[in-house]
């Protein structure tokens, strides 16, 4: 992440309060974060008119351009028709290794699906190969992101059971956005994913573009990167410029919430020895035993309950704000790409028009007098190097015009999904967010009903206790 | 009559006083006894302030000194707004007093002194004696003690006790011509050494063994709260990071801007609670400190009846030798090994003049030695019957004082609660509107 590292004061309510000598230490160093703009994000429908016979989708897609504009403008979620679910992790013992694979079912009334509902059990190398291959078809289109393949922080192993819970709800959310998505639901690729049998997905993994050619798309993408855009549009700038402002907001949140679940998880510790404290004194006494008792009963409720409300944060919280910040770099490496696509169209534009130049040019200036040393006639040779630069300058207006469509495709598809995006972010995050208040909120209640049933107090102090309660 | 003492007694105009140690303190005044200074006057440690002052040798020292404030009670019952009288006194003075109590009531669980320096600290609360918060709370812990010993049956007549409270000038130099510390001194010394008693009571016995259980459990105790406190600290204020960057956030989002700006608010709010929930604890901490010091007065009660026990067996074994070395000289039956008996042996018998002043001197002495056993005796079975009654008030007083500390610290997590489930509704509501 971003470079700068400084400690933060912890409360910056009271200026007097600053983080004591001992917390600092190992106090959540977060970034400083620049001054932000506040702009607004101009989400433009698309126009939705431009097809392109040279993309390489299905023409399943092509059709379903339509629906895509139709649900920009009415969104309609009874319209869904592919419904996945991800359950079922279980283990797989070879020789060689041993591996989690995960029931995917799938409901469908899609024409393009054989059947109506499919069963199939996947590993996670499966998933990584889908989106791979929907990223390559895609490559302008925001593509959700997959729970990473190791997970550094915490002491999480890779079979522990909490790892495979928020990992296969990860990827069931995985499968949902792209079900959800009206381009890539249509994909082959997630078609075979979906429905075939575990051998037929291994001989279909085989095929699809070749290595070279593969490679062949990298050297270009490098190629345009460097080169660089001379005239994005607005629009693009402003998303690039909130996408960085948001990763970084993700970030430091997902390490807050780390951070949290981290100091619970040494308050549980030291709970652990506080608790039984109580137990232990009430061995010594009689009149106080049953008050001390109340009281140890409480702080272990207090415990239990804690220890639900630490595995909220890390199993529902921790790991959709991570999403969203594999999520950016999704949304980085897409405008990246648009990017390059439209540098290839500039860089092609201004070969046409040096092309354009060169045969229009005065005769004399080019390179006629080499001609002429290779024995031609200067006239014959400048007829010949029109032709040929008309012949190019053709061929290249046509790659022009293609390329152009694409760009103006993938453009508007952008724009699609990037508002699509956004209402998913906005619902991901709002349902986390709310969902682990109200976590908050069951816990304190919880422990706060422990606490009415306290030890049998003397009359003296019902009363008290009562108008407490009211 | 008590009653109206009591919510008198707390609506004193002490505005720092914390109310669940007055309610502490003024619970233990359900004594039979009708007699105990706090019937008749009202006590506070109203104030504390820091002077500066020459110690030996030209340097200058800071100290601490608290208001004592005194009101006889029948003015404050009738209405009337009578001013007190006041004095002001330090640490040491408190603890000179408290050292003159020891050695004059030995069978007496003497309430303890406010810590001399913070122990069970958490790396928020201050170490320091001179922190504002310290001298707060011992100030508290000083009038706690002051109306321990005010409603004590026996303690409460003491006359130095009552020139601590009114006469400021010349009390020090009262103390000490009692004497009291010569018999301090040896006291010390003699409970330092180790002896063995044959015939202890039992119930002390027991009552030792518990005040070592309640010692260790205290402590124990009182360290592993002052650590979750710790925990508890840092997982609210790390709560307060998400204030600072959902605000951050809300400043490039459109939509939910509003939603996230209040949502943040809200945890800036969570983020500083935990410091008056922290402050509140400390209170309740105060209260099992007190039980901690209060069984090293126990465990020092049984030690001298021990020690008082020792004596009585030293000189009733003495008695008990010195009459058989009577009867050896009488019927000239040798039956101890003696000095005597060896030189007698070796240089020849003695005259019967010498043996007859040697029965003379030993009649003087056996005389003497039961006296002693019988002052002993008296003094021990008047020291176990004052100790024991004062060990079950002490009981009674601790189990009233300790089940109301816990069912106040029950009453202060429900109230956390509270404020948990209100400060997370609100942000609840705030994410709603994102």
């Amino acid at each position: 992440m971003s470079g700068n590292v400084a400690d933060s004061a912890v409360s910056p309510t009271t200026p007097a309060q600053t983080i004591p000598a001992d917390l600092s230490g190992q106090m959540l160093e977060l970034d400083e974060d620049d001054d932000l703009e506040v702009f607004s994000k101009d989400t433009t429908n698309t126009d939705g008119g431009s097809f392109n016979a040279s993309m390489q989708t299905s023409p399943g897609s092509m059709i379903n351009q339509y629906k895509f504009d139709e649900e920009e403008e009415e969104e309609d979620p009874g319209a869904k028709d592919l419904f996945i679910t991800v359950d079922n992790p279980e283990s797989h013992i070879t020789t060689i290794e041993t591996f989690i694979t995960y029931r995917v079912v799938t409901k469908t009334t899609r024409s393009e699906f054989d059947s109506s509902e499919y069963e199939v059990r996947r590993r996670y190398q499966d998933f990584l190969w889908l989106r791979g291959r929907l990223e390559e078809a895609h490559p302008t289109l925001i593509v959700h992101p997959l729970p990473e393949k190791f997970v550094m922080k915490g002491m999480v192993e890779r079979f522990n059971d909490d790892f495979i819970e928020t990992r296969r709800r990860a990827l069931h959310h995985f499968l949902n956005r792209i079900a959800e998505h009206p381009i890539l639901s249509c994909n082959e690729d997630l078609k075979v994913f979906l429905s075939a049998q575990a051998w037929e997905l291994a001989s279909h993994k085989k095929q699809g573009p070749g290595f070279l050619s593969r490679m062949g798309e990298t050297v270009r993408a490098v190629a345009a990167s460097v080169r660089g855009v001379k005239n994005r549009p607005e629009e693009f700038n402003s998303i690039q410029e909130y996408v960085e402002s948001f990763s970084q907001k993700m970030t430091s949140l997902d390490r807050i919430t780390q951070r949290i679940v981290k100091e619970e998880r040494e308050y549980l510790e030291e709970m652990k020895e506080y608790a039984p404290t109580y137990t232990l004194w009430s061995g010594s006494e009689e009149e106080l035993a049953e008050p001390l008792k109340g009281v140890a009963n409480c702080l272990d409720r207090c415990f239990q309950e804690t220890e639900g409300q630490v595995r909220q944060l890390s199993d529902c919280l921790a790991p959709t704000l991570h999403e969203y910040v594999l999520s950016t770099d999704t949304l980085k490496a897409v405008l990246r790409r648009r990017d390059n696509m439209q540098a290839e169209l500039e860089a092609k534009n201004e070969a046409l028009a040096a092309k354009r130049a060169d045969r229009d040019a005065d005769p004399r200036e080019r390179g006629v007098v080499w001609q002429s040393l290779l024995g031609k006639n200067p006239e014959e040779a400048r007829q010949q190097r029109q032709q040929r630069l008309t012949g190019e300058i053709g061929e290249l207006k046509e790659e022009i015009d293609k390329l152009e469509d694409r760009v103006e495709w993938a453009n508007n598809a952008l724009k699609g999904d990037w508002s699509r995006w956004q209402r998913s972010m906005r619902s991901d995050l709002k349902d986390a967010f709310v969902s682990t208040a109200q976590k908050n909120v069951d816990y304190y209640e919880k422990v706060r009903v422990t606490h009415l049933k306290p030890p049998q107090p003397h009359h003296t102090f019902d009363t008290r206790l009562v108008s407490i309660t009211l | 009559m008590a009653d109206a003492q009591r919510e008198d007694a707390a609506e004193t105009d002490t505005p720092n006083a914390n109310d669940a140690q007055e309610k502490t303190s003024n619970s233990t005044m359900v004594e039979d006894s009708s007699t105990t200074l706090l019937k008749r006057m009202e006590i506070t440690v109203a104030e504390a302030e820091k002077r500066t002052g020459k110690k030996a040798v030209n340097m200058q020292e800071t100290y601490t000194v608290y208001l004592i404030e005194t009101r006889p009670s029948s003015a404050v019952n009738e209405g009337q707004s009578v001013a007190p009288d006041a004095l002001w006194r330090r640490y040491s003075e408190f603890e000179l007093l408290r050292n003159y109590l020891l050695v004059t009531y030995p069978f007496i669980v003497v309430p303890p002194l406010p810590e001399k320096r913070a122990e069970f600290v958490w790396h928020k609360l201050s170490a320091d004696n001179m922190d504002p918060d310290f001298v707060e709370r011992r100030r508290v812990g000083l009038e706690t003690f002051l109306l321990r010993v005010a409603s004590h049956p026996v303690m409460s007549n003491d006359k130095i006790f009552y020139h601590f409270l009114m006469q400021e000038r010349g009390w020090k130099e009262v103390v000490y011509d009692t004497g009291f510390q010569a018999k301090a001194d040896s006291r010390l010394r003699a409970l330092n050494a180790t002896f063995r008693v044959k015939n202890p009571d039992k119930r002390f016995m027991e009552m030792k063994h518990y005040s070592d259980e309640l010692q260790a459990i205290t402590s124990q105790l009182l360290r592993a709260r002052a650590r979750v406190a710790d925990r508890l600290y840092g997982v609210y204020k790390v709560h307060g990071n998400y204030g600072r960057v959902f605000s951050e956030w809300s400043a490039i989002e459109k939509e939910m801007g509003d939603g996230l700006q209040s949502a943040g608010h809200h945890m800036d709010a969570y983020a500083a609670s935990i410091d008056d929930i922290l402050e509140e604890e400390e209170h309740y901490a105060d209260q099992i400190k007190e039980y901690l010091f209060f069984a090293e007065a126990l465990r020092a009660v049984c030690r001298k009846h021990e020690l008082s026990q020792y004596e009585l067996e030293t000189a009733s074994l003495d008695l008990t030798s010195k009459k058989l070395q009577r009867e050896e000289l009488a019927t000239g039956i040798v039956r101890t090994f003696s000095f005597k008996g060896m030189t007698t042996k070796l240089f020849g018998q003695e005259t019967a003049d010498q043996r007859e002043a040697r029965l003379k001197l030993l009649e003087e002495q056996i005389d003497e030695g039961e006296e002693t056993v019988r002052e002993k005796t008296a003094e021990c079975e008047e020291h176990v019957h004052s100790g024991w009654e004062d060990m079950q008030r002490f009981k009674e007083q601790k189990d009233r004082d300790l089940r109301e500390a816990f069912i106040n610290y029950a009453y202060m997590q429900m109230s956390m609660c509270k404020k948990g489930i209100q400060m997370w509704s609100n942000a609840k509501e705030c994410f709603s509107k994102m």
